[in-house]
């Protein structure tokens, strides 16, 4: 990808982020109601938008080939595991990505 | 003059305790956005620059694959309004809550993550605390621990020299804990194994370079279709 290319990736990213931060403000001012089709996907939208990224993030992933997707198995089933057990973000981020980590380094 | 001092002052020592946990977050995960872009072959004027004027953690990280493949502008814009559309919602949350800050406001909506928003949006704010400062407050100081984050791990990344394969898993942990946050809170679980079979499809289907739009149609097709027997489940719960 070229600089400038780049530029026009990341002003994509920054547009798009501006448009779904203001959208609500302009589309509602003051006193306006909202309508019910929106309210319901703002239900159940991010939901299935998280589950869409998860396997975004997993799309290298073959389970054919390589390392089968163990490691990354392994890593979300602890990632799950603790932060179920702790609810504390940070902490099952970190060791998910340390698990995944020593993973790939040492054992696949 | 002074009077106004005080009153910046005051929601200011207001909004600082209430970002504690997100400092502690934000650096964390500032830095490994930042030493992720470094590792990823980017200097660190790239998450200094990124940070500072996107402010959305999840799509940062997924900015960093989109300049790393192929060049898509269509794509990258979609896939922006899809991960962010839950600001849509945030918006909508914080119509009346913005409501009268003045010039303000328009900060306030630039910098609305999801931190941020779930501060603002549940803070109770003191009377004699001027409600607009405060927000504003606690959005800056989000934005500057995020930003003082990803360009410490821009610049840090770069000095040390350590094998960081694997650190890319960040933001599918990331997604896991927040997918099951979500998961734990929400009354129907339908649009969670939706989004995941629906892209696992379509995956399988379009190829790692392609599902990404074809399954975010999909999946808002599914969800507008189950609508009514959805509504319905929720509701009687």
């Amino acid at each position: 990808m070229t600089l400038a290319q780049q530029i026009i990736t990341a002003a994509m990213v920054v547009i798009g982020t501006v448009i779904t931060r203001f959208l609500p403000f302009i589309i509602f001012p003051d006193g306006k109601k909202t309508p019910d089709y929106i309210k319901y996907l703002g239900d159940v939208l991010p939901l299935a938008v998280f589950g869409l990224l998860i396997v975004y993030c997993l799309r290298d992933v073959s389970i054919l080939h390589g390392t089968h997707g163990i490691p990354e198995l392994i890593s979300i089933a602890l990632t799950l595991g603790i932060h179920l057990w702790r609810r504390k973000m940070i902490l099952s981020i970190a060791a998910g990505t340390v698990c995944y980590m020593l993973l790939v380094h040492f054992v696949f | 003059m002074s009077e106004n001092k005080g009153k910046l002052f005051k929601a200011l020592k207001a909004a600082f305790p209430k970002t504690i946990p997100i400092l502690a977050s934000f650096l964390f995960l500032g830095l490994t956005y930042g030493i992720y872009m470094n590792v990823s072959g980017f200097s660190f004027v790239y998450p200094m620059i990124m940070s500072a004027v996107i402010f959305a953690g999840s799509i940062e990280f997924v900015t960093v694959s989109l300049l790393l493949s192929a060049f898509d502008p269509v794509q990258a814009l979609l896939l922006t309004l899809m991960i962010n559309a839950r600001h849509l919602f945030y918006g909508i949350s914080m119509l009346d809550k913005y409501r009268n800050t003045g010039l303000k406001k328009i900060y306030l909506i630039f910098g609305m993550c999801d931190e941020s928003f779930s501060i603002n949006y549940s803070a109770e704010i003191p009377d004699d605390v001027d409600k607009g400062w405060f927000m504003f407050f606690v959005t800056l100081l989000n934005h500057l621990y995020w930003f003082t984050g990803s360009t410490l791990g821009g610049i840090f990344g770069s000095l040390i020299n350590f094998d960081t394969k694997g650190i890319e898993f960040v933001m599918t942990a990331m997604f896991t804990v927040v997918f099951l946050e979500q998961w734990l809170k929400e009354k129907n679980r339908f649009s969670a194994l939706c989004g995941i079979a629906v892209s696992v499809i379509c995956l399988l289907i379009f190829g790692r370079d392609r599902f990404i739009v074809p399954a975010m149609i999909a999946i808002l097709a599914v969800l507008t279709l189950v609508r009514k027997p959805l509504e319905k489940a929720v509701s009687g719960e």
